[in-house]
Formats: structure tokens, C-alpha cells, sequence
């Protein structure tokens, strides 16, 4: 039956691809997961079977194309290969966020009209028990570990493993259903349906073809020269589009191994012990691995601090160049050979990153310490820039061309094109179908010719090709000289310091940039007990002279980096103030991301505003804060206001 | 006695089995001071059984009575509907009897995979020399009972300590590990003694659903002290009150909750 989904210009769904492997690369491993402490391997022959006994099984409930099917946990073979099966069976898979809360998910579950919901444990039954009654369409739970349900009321309970039993059993009734199912998918039918976070707004329902999928897999795969033998560590959340692409849209395509944590908590020991030749980590898990390194190394032994530190200065004058294939001295060479034997061998082992041939950070700007801190260990980690609308890849950095600032080149068959405004646009195989059910929104982001709109403000820069992503587009301006003004870029470059928690720049329509800073408590306070500093509150310290003096040099060295480029010169910042308090969420500052929300922040602090703009040297101030259990207060404060030495921009140094 | 094998019906609707074990007029003496005074009560099998009392009532030495650690001056311990004979503590956890300490007992230097594994040992048949020659059915053996105890990590959620040693661990997590070994032993009765003490909110959340999932997932009988009113209301089938040495209330949580005597034990009474 295997020959039925082949076609001639070969496989056209994530099934037939699966059906492609189990013949191709029967033997090799296709799955792996740690249950149990030992880790279980699924060859490719064996995931289509176990992925065939669930179809069949969901085809014995009863369910139908085009049906949705929810799928809800952490990364787990199982819950991989029921969104394959419910491919199969011509419906389609909705992978949601295992962390949503119960209102969240009812109304994604509402939104799709889930039939089946396919969930790991009890947490997650419990919240769809809770929504159930205003889901008209929603039907059978299908779980995977039994644990604690044994006294729920099983009408609409199952067991992920008595569907499968079930499917088996009925498979000579079935089967031919199920290939009749599968022959009918192509290019054009749905593969997956995944939500994006909705920062504004609701979610909204992004609805990828097997033609984005199977397309933006096959490229990116050539792209990195991804093999068969490559293992990935799947612990990212399935819901996240990159995630999908990773562990079954690229692993499907060249066969590699999808290895699962045996839990969140283990995920760094299970790192380790399979040692991912292609790995992926959001900029802030880089950063964390940097920290307790760089704290350990503290505690270690005087003479260990000292080789670390030697050879680690080392690996930043000529790791990264090294790794790029540029040329670098004999002497060099053999010295950065020893480090490699005495210090970044063990350090990348213990990081469980040996192995790594093609690492990739996104989603946020890396600090180009900790970039170059891996790059120069000769983890060969690269950007890239995307977005769940393209199927992830828009652009990336190919080796050798890897730089902190840019995210690299278009990735084949993606095109480019800067609007008036700075906003970048994409078109490309991967660009989504539609938003499930808003026809508005789909019209809004992507127009008659396939072109659509990333939201963000950036530029190709000349010479190399590489697009730079500066801001949100929403969040550019201009200058009253009208000049770019990006503060999300400059507010990058300040929080890539550690004492620098947040920070807020103004200056749209203005002469001058002005920023808000809050200082980070953990690293400016460690930095306090540490000369000793006393003080009893964090307005205390963030008023402190000498913390002024360092978060003044901080910006002072940002207006020079942004004084290098000429587009963003104007964005350096003239004055600003320590703020008295922390950004909050439950002040209404911050979103519960994290993302700062500039109008509210502009009309709570008018009054600093107006102060940063009018030369005064301080300002006094009642703020109103929201307490964790909802009381409100008010804090009065006296800031000081600071002048930092703003530098000419780089073009002018040159004509001089 | 009529009603010794009969189960009941809890008030959520689970089947409790017949009576397992029986305490039959304990009387425990040190010295001149009478620590339990002719008490009597029962264990029915797959219940969660509590014994709650304030400081000095004597819940952990009838708890020590029960792993016949302690040996009753007087009455006896009826095991498995026959009189329990005087036993080493070793012999009482063959017979399938596994607790956990007040103060946690745990091999500190070990690791917890090698301390949930010392729980296996009443499990464990091979001798010295099978065990010294290693292939073969001491291998087997080892894989079997390895098998267990990574079953047991896992469900107590443990998986990333595993290789930890247990000095490095918190108080909550010692608690667990200890909960883990006494498991690993798949005890008929399972004592504990006072498993939430020393934790806050969360840990003994945590702990709850941990006791509840053991009795629910294996079905094993367990007899637990607690100080804590609140936790033992919500976990327990039936619950013992002692007060100086004396049983003052035996009945479901709602019973004892109402009953005089537990009142004044616990909140004081004005005496005139």
C-alpha cells in the first residue's frame, strides 16, 4: 500500500512522507523518548505502525475529514504521532500551549470546534472537563497517561493505548478506508493548524497546507545540510510553529531522530545525554546556560579560574573565526587546539552542546556576548528570523556568515521587499493559507499577490544582503529632524546589560531621545553586597550615586554603538532617569510577556516625561502601584535626572 | 466479631476491602509513664487511615507499635486475621509493613535512585556469592528491581533527581524520596509519620495528591499521623484521635470533626 501515496513528483503529504521512511529508513530511529530512565527508541517502520493503529483507532470513533483534533502536552512521541494520524484520517491536527489556562483553551477549542481533543495527562483532561459544556462540537477525550483518572467517568475518556488496540484489531475492516483517506491528501490539503500567541487580541488560527510545510522543510533542510543521522531534542512547545517544523516537518523530510525529555525539569540532563547535532533555544536559554557557567566558574579553584579565563580570552580573539573558515595564525590554531582539549571540550560536553553542527537562536535580539561566548567555543549557532504566517523560515544565516546583529540572508525561494514605512514583507512557498475563520485578518496581513506583512521595521544591508530587524513597526517613528527613531533597538542594547532590567526610549517627533531605566535587583544588588553597599529597598538602590554613575556609563557606551550607524544615530539618548519602581505586569506597564506597553507608559509618567524634556535636574513624583493581591498605593520619589554624552555619527568621523 | 471482614463504602464511593489490621486494647508503658492506654481500633485494607492528636498524645508510638518497633505491655496486634507474634522490625517489613520517619532516615551520602533501590531489598533473593559473580540471576534481579523503583521515581515525579545525592536535596523532596523508598518495598501497609510536617502550602499540596494517587494507583493501605487538621479532614476515610495517650474519637472526618471531645482536645476547654 506503501507505492499508493507516492506520486511522481514525489511524497505530497506528511503521511506519505512517514510511509516514504518506514520503507526508506526502516531501522533507523525515528522517535526517541526517556521513560522510565532508559531511553526508548521507535524505528521509522515502527512509528508507522504505531501512527496506523491510532488512525485506525480515530477512524473506529468515528471521526471524519476535515474534522479538527486537538492535541495538548509536552513533547512526546505519542502526541507526535497522533497529529501524523490525524492527518491520515483527512483531519486536522491543532496542537495548543499545555500551559493555557482552561478560559484560553476554550476558546481555542471553541474557535476550531475540536471533535477529538488528544491530551498527555490528568491536568489537561481536568481543564477540558472544565470547558466542556460550552463546546458544542467537542466529543472524546483520548488520553495517554492513566494516572489519577481511574475514577472519572469514562463515557468520553480513552485510552490512547485501547484506541490503538482498538485500530489494530479492526485494521483489515479499516484499512481500506484509511489508504482512500490518505491517497486524497496533496500539496493543497490542510497539514496543520497552529494559534499564535495573540500578544493583541485574540489568537488567531494560522492554517498551514502540506505544500507550506513539506516546501519550507525540504529548503531549510538543504539550506543547514540537515541529515538522516541528525538528533534534535524536541522540548520547545508543541503549539510553537517551529516546533512542528523541527520535530515533524524537517524530521519527516530528511528522517532524523525527534529525541523527547523524560520531564520539563530533566530537560538539561537529557540534553546531555543525547547531544543534539541540530539544536534550537530561544535567546534566553543561552543566556541562563551563560550565567551558572560564569557563576560556577567563580567557585572554582584558582587555578582552574585562571586556565578558564586564559583560554576563554583566547576563544573570543580567534574562536569565531575559526569556526567562519577565515584565516588565523599557526600559533593560534594550536593554542586554540589545546583550549579546545583543556577547557571548551568539557565545557561544551557538560552543556550537552558536543555534538552541535547547526544551532539556531530566535524570537527575540541575543546579546552579542552571549552569542559570540557560544560561537567562540565552536558551537556553530546562527539567527534566524521567522514567524508561524512564512512556516517559520523568512531569513537565516548561512555558515559563515554569522553575525549578533543581523538575521541573516532570505532562505531559497523566500523574497523581500521594505515598505515606505521600513515594514519588511515576505513571499514564499510557506506563506499560510489563511486565519482559521477571519477572513479580515487574512486580507489585512496578506495581500492578492501572496506578499505579507511581518509587523516589523527593518533594512537590507548593502553589500552583504543581510536584513537587520530593527522594531515592531507600529513602534517606529520620526525625529522632529526626521531622522529613523527605532527604541526598540536602543533598548536592546541596553538591557543586553545585565544590570539593566527594562528600559522605555522616547523621541518620536521629538528633538532628542530620552530613556526610562530599570535596574535588574539580582545583578545590581549581588554587585552591592559586593562593595558593600547597604540598602533596604529597591528604590533605595536605584537612586543610589554610584549605580547612577554605572547605568550612566552603560548608556553613555549604547550612544556610542548606536552613533556607529548612521540610519539610528538620532536615537541616542540625551537624559534619562532610574525609574523608582519596576515595570509591572499588574500595574498594567508591562504585558505578561514582558513587552513593554509604550502609551500607557507615556500618559502613567507624564510628568517624568515632561522633566526629561524641560532641562530640569530632578523630578518629584507620586506613583500609583497595584499590590500582588490587588490593593493599591502610592510611592513618592525625587529622581535624579542625568545627562549622558552623546557622540557624532560615524559618517561625520569620516568626512573629518 | 461479626464485622471484621466486612468492607464499607466511603463517602466518594470507593470500596474499602475488610479489615487487615486490628489493634486489639494496646496498652504501651516507659517506665511509670503510660504512653497509649488500652486502645483499640482497626485498619480496614485500601483505606486511608488516620491517627491526629496534639503534641504528646502518643500518635507515634502507636505508629511504632504498628511497625513493631515498640512491643505493647499489654493487647495485641492482629495481622491478616491472626495475633501478630513479637518481630524484629526487619521481619515486620517482610511481612509487608513500610513507613517513613518523622525526622527524615535516608542514606544522606547516596544518591535517591540508590536509596529508593535500598527499599527493594526485603525483594531482593540472591545471596553474597551469586551477588559477588553478578551474571546471570543477580543481574536479572537487579534489572527487575530497577525496573520498580524507576516505576516509582516516575510516578512521584522524581526523574530529575534521580542520580542526585540526598544531601544536596530540599526538606519537601527528602520527604518524597523517602515516600519513594518506603514504596518501593509495595508495601501492604504503608505508615506514615507526620509526611507533611515542616512544609509549606505547596510541598504539602503536593504531598496530598501524592498519598491519594498511591492509594488510588496501587491500592495500598495506608496509615498516616498528621498534625495538620485540614490536610488529614480532606485525605483521610476514617480517622483515630488520640489525647494523652487515649483514643477520644474514631469515626469518618465528619463524624470526629463533630465530636465534643475532639473540640476540646484540639481548641481547649475552660476548666472550671
Amino acid at each position: 500500500m506503501t507505492k499508493g501515496h507516492e506520486r511522481a513528483d514525489g511524497p505530497q503529504s506528511v503521511p506519505a512522507l512517514l510511509h516514504r521512511n518506514a520503507v526508506k529508513f526502516a531501522n533507523a530511529p525515528a522517535y526517541r523518548e526517556k521513560e522510565f530512565g532508559i531511553w526508548q527508541s521507535w524505528t521509522w517502520a515502527q512509528t508507522l505502525e504505531e501512527v496506523e493503529a491510532l488512525a485506525l483507532g480515530l477512524l473506529d470513533m468515528g471521526a471524519k475529514e476535515g474534522d479538527f483534533i486537538a492535541v495538548i502536552g509536552r513533547n512526546r512521541p505519542k502526541l507526535y504521532w497522533a497529529m501524523v494520524a490525524a492527518e491520515m484520517v483527512g483531519a486536522i491536527p491543532v496542537p495548543l500551549y499545555q500551559d493555557a489556562n482552561a478560559e484560553e483553551m476554550a476558546y481555542v477549542l471553541g474557535h476550531c470546534g475540536a471533535r477529538f481533543v488528544i491530551v498527555g495527562d490528568q491536568e489537561q483532561v481536568d481543564k477540558v472537563i472544565e470547558v466542556q459544556d460550552g463546546l458544542p462540537n467537542f466529543e472524546q477525550i483520548i488520553y495517554l497517561d492513566p494516572r489519577g483518572l481511574r475514577k472519572y467517568d469514562h463515557s468520553k475518556l480513552h485510552e490512547y493505548d485501547h484506541v490503538q488496540a482498538a485500530g489494530r484489531a479492526k485494521r483489515d475492516e479499516l484499512l481500506p478506508e484509511l489508504t482512500a483517506r490518505q491517497d486524497k491528501l496533496d500539496y493543497d490539503s490542510i497539514c496543520v493548524m497552529l494559534y499564535t500567541s495573540g500578544t493583541t487580541g485574540k489568537p488567531k488560527g494560522v492554517v498551514l497546507s502540506n505544500r507550506n510545510v513539506i516546501e519550507t522543510s525540504k529548503s531549510s533542510s538543504q539550506f543547514d545540510d540537515l541529515r538522516q543521522t541528525d538528533d534534535i531534542l524536541a522540548y520547545l512547545p508543541m503549539a510553537w510553529v517551529g516546533d512542528f517544523i523541527f520535530s515533524v516537518g524537517q524530521a519527516m523530510w530528511t528522517g532524523f531522530c525527534t529525541n523527547c525529555p523524560e520531564s520539563a525539569d530533566t530537560m538539561q540532563t537529557d540534553l546531555r545525554e543525547i547531544g543534539p547535532t541540530y539544536y534550537f533555544a530561544p535567546p534566553r536559554v543561552f543566556e541562563t546556560q551563560l550565567t551558572n557557567v560564569m557563576i560556577r566558574m567563580e567557585d572554582a579553584s584558582p587555578f582552574k579560574k585562571r586556565l578558564f579565563d586564559y583560554f576563554m580570552a583566547h576563544a573570543r580573539k580567534v574562536g569565531p573565526d575559526i569556526l567562519d573558515g577565515k584565516p588565523v595564525g599557526q600559533w593560534d590554531r594550536i593554542k586554540y587546539k589545546l583550549g579546545e582539549l583543556m577547557i571548551y571540550g568539557p565545557l561544551k560536553n557538560t552543556l550537552g552542546l558536543s555534538r552541535v553542527r547547526v544551532g539556531y537562536t530566535a524570537g527575540e535580539a541575543i546579546g552579542p556576548e552571549i552569542f559570540d561566548f557560544y560561537r567562540s567555543l565552536g558551537i556553530n549557532l546562527k539567527q534566524l528570523y521567522g514567524q508561524t504566517e512564512a512556516t517559520v523560515f523568512i531569513t537565516a544565516q548561512p555558515d559563515g556568515e554569522v553575525r549578533s546583529d543581523t538575521v541573516g540572508v532570505t532562505c531559497p525561494g523566500v523574497e523581500l521587499r521594505i515598505a515606505e514605512n521600513g515594514e519588511v514583507f515576505y513571499r514564499s512557498p510557506g506563506v499560510f493559507v489563511e486565519y482559521y475563520k477571519n477572513a479580515e485578518s487574512t486580507a489585512d496581513t496578506k495581500d492578492a499577490e501572496g506578499w505579507v506583512a511581518t509587523g516589523d521595521a527593518g533594512f537590507i544591508e548593502e553589500g552583504t544582503g543581510h536584513l537587520r530587524i530593527i522594531d515592531r513597526a507600529k513602534d517606529v517613528g520620526q525625529m522632529a529632524d526626521g531622522s529613523l527613531f527605532a527604541p526598540k533597538y536602543v533598548e536592546n542594547k541596553l538591557k543586553f546589560f545585565p544590570n539593566i532590567l527594562e528600559a522605555v526610549v522616547f523621541g518620536n517627533k521629538r528633538d532628542e531621545c530620552t530613556a526610562f531605566i530599570n535596574i535588574d535587583l539580582t545583578a545590581v544588588g549581588n554587585w552591592a553586597e559586593r562593595n558593600n553597599i547597604g540598602y533596604a529597598s529597591y528604590q533605595e538602590l536605584a537612586r543610589h550615586p554610584q549605580v547612577m554613575d554605572t547605568i550612566q556609563s552603560h548608556v553613555e557606551e549604547v550612544n556610542k554603538s548606536v552613533a556607529e550607524d548612521e540610519m539610528l544615530s538620532g536615537c541616542q539618548v540625551h537624559r534619562f532617569v532610574v525609574l523608582h519602581k519596576e515595570l509591572d505586569a499588574d500595574d498594567g506597564e508591562l504585558t505578561r510577556t514582558r513587552k513593554v506597553r509604550r502609551r500607557i507608559i507615556e500618559e502613567k509618567y507624564d510628568d517624568i516625561i515632561a522633566a526629561l524634556y524641560d532641562g530640569s535636574k530632578s523630578v518629584s513624583t507620586v506613583t500609583e502601584v497595584t499590590y500582588e493581591d490587588g490593593r493599591k498605593g502610592s510611592i513618592k520619589a525625587t529622581l535624579e535626572i542625568r545627562e549622558a554624552k552623546t557622540w557624532p555619527t560615524a559618517q561625520k568621523i569620516a568626512a573629518q | 466479631m461479626k464485622d471484621v471482614n466486612e468492607g464499607y463504602t466511603t463517602e466518594d464511593g470507593r470500596k474499602i476491602g475488610g479489615t487487615v489490621m486490628e489493634m486489639k486494647n494496646i496498652t504501651l508503658r516507659f517506665g511509670g509513664v503510660e504512653a497509649i492506654k488500652d486502645i483499640s481500633f482497626d485498619i480496614h485494607e485500601g483505606e486511608i487511615r488516620a491517627i491526629i492528636g496534639p503534641n504528646g498524645a502518643g500518635k507515634s508510638s502507636m505508629l511504632n507499635v504498628i511497625s513493631g518497633f515498640y512491643v505493647p505491655q499489654e493487647g495485641e496486634v492482629w495481622y491478616k486475621g491472626a495475633p501478630r507474634p513479637q518481630m524484629k522490625p526487619f521481619e515486620v517489613a517482610q511481612q509487608g509493613i513500610a513507613r517513613t520517619f518523622q525526622n527524615i532516615a535516608l542514606f544522606e551520602g547516596m544518591s535517591v535512585l540508590d536509596n529508593v533501590m535500598t527499599g527493594r531489598l526485603t525483594h531482593m533473593k540472591t545471596g553474597l556469592w551469586a551477588q559477588s559473580i553478578w551474571k546471570g540471576k543477580a543481574e536479572r534481579e537487579e534489572i527487575e528491581n530497577r525496573e520498580v523503583a524507576e516505576k516509582i521515581i516516575d510516578f512521584l515525579e522524581i526523574q530529575a533527581i534521580r542520580k542526585t545525592p540526598v544531601s544536596r536535596l530540599s526538606y519537601g523532596l527528602k520527604k518524597r524520596v523517602e515516600l519513594a523508598r518506603a514504596l518501593a518495598a509495595e508495601p501492604a501497609i504503608l505508615l506514615l509519620d507526620e509526611p507533611m510536617a515542616g512544609m509549606n502550602v505547596e510541598e504539602k499540596e503536593d504531598m496530598s495528591r501524592f498519598i491519594l494517587d498511591v492509594n488510588d494507583e496501587f491500592g495500598t493501605t495506608i496509615a498516616l499521623i498528621e498534625h495538620d487538621m485540614g490536610v488529614v479532614m480532606d485525605l483521610s476515610d476514617r480517622v483515630v484521635v488520640m489525647d494523652y495517650g487515649k483514643k477520644i474519637g474514631d469515626g469518618t472526618p465528619h463524624e470526629v470533626r463533630n465530636n465534643q471531645d475532639v473540640i476540646d482536645a484540639y481548641l481547649g476547654v475552660a476548666h472550671d
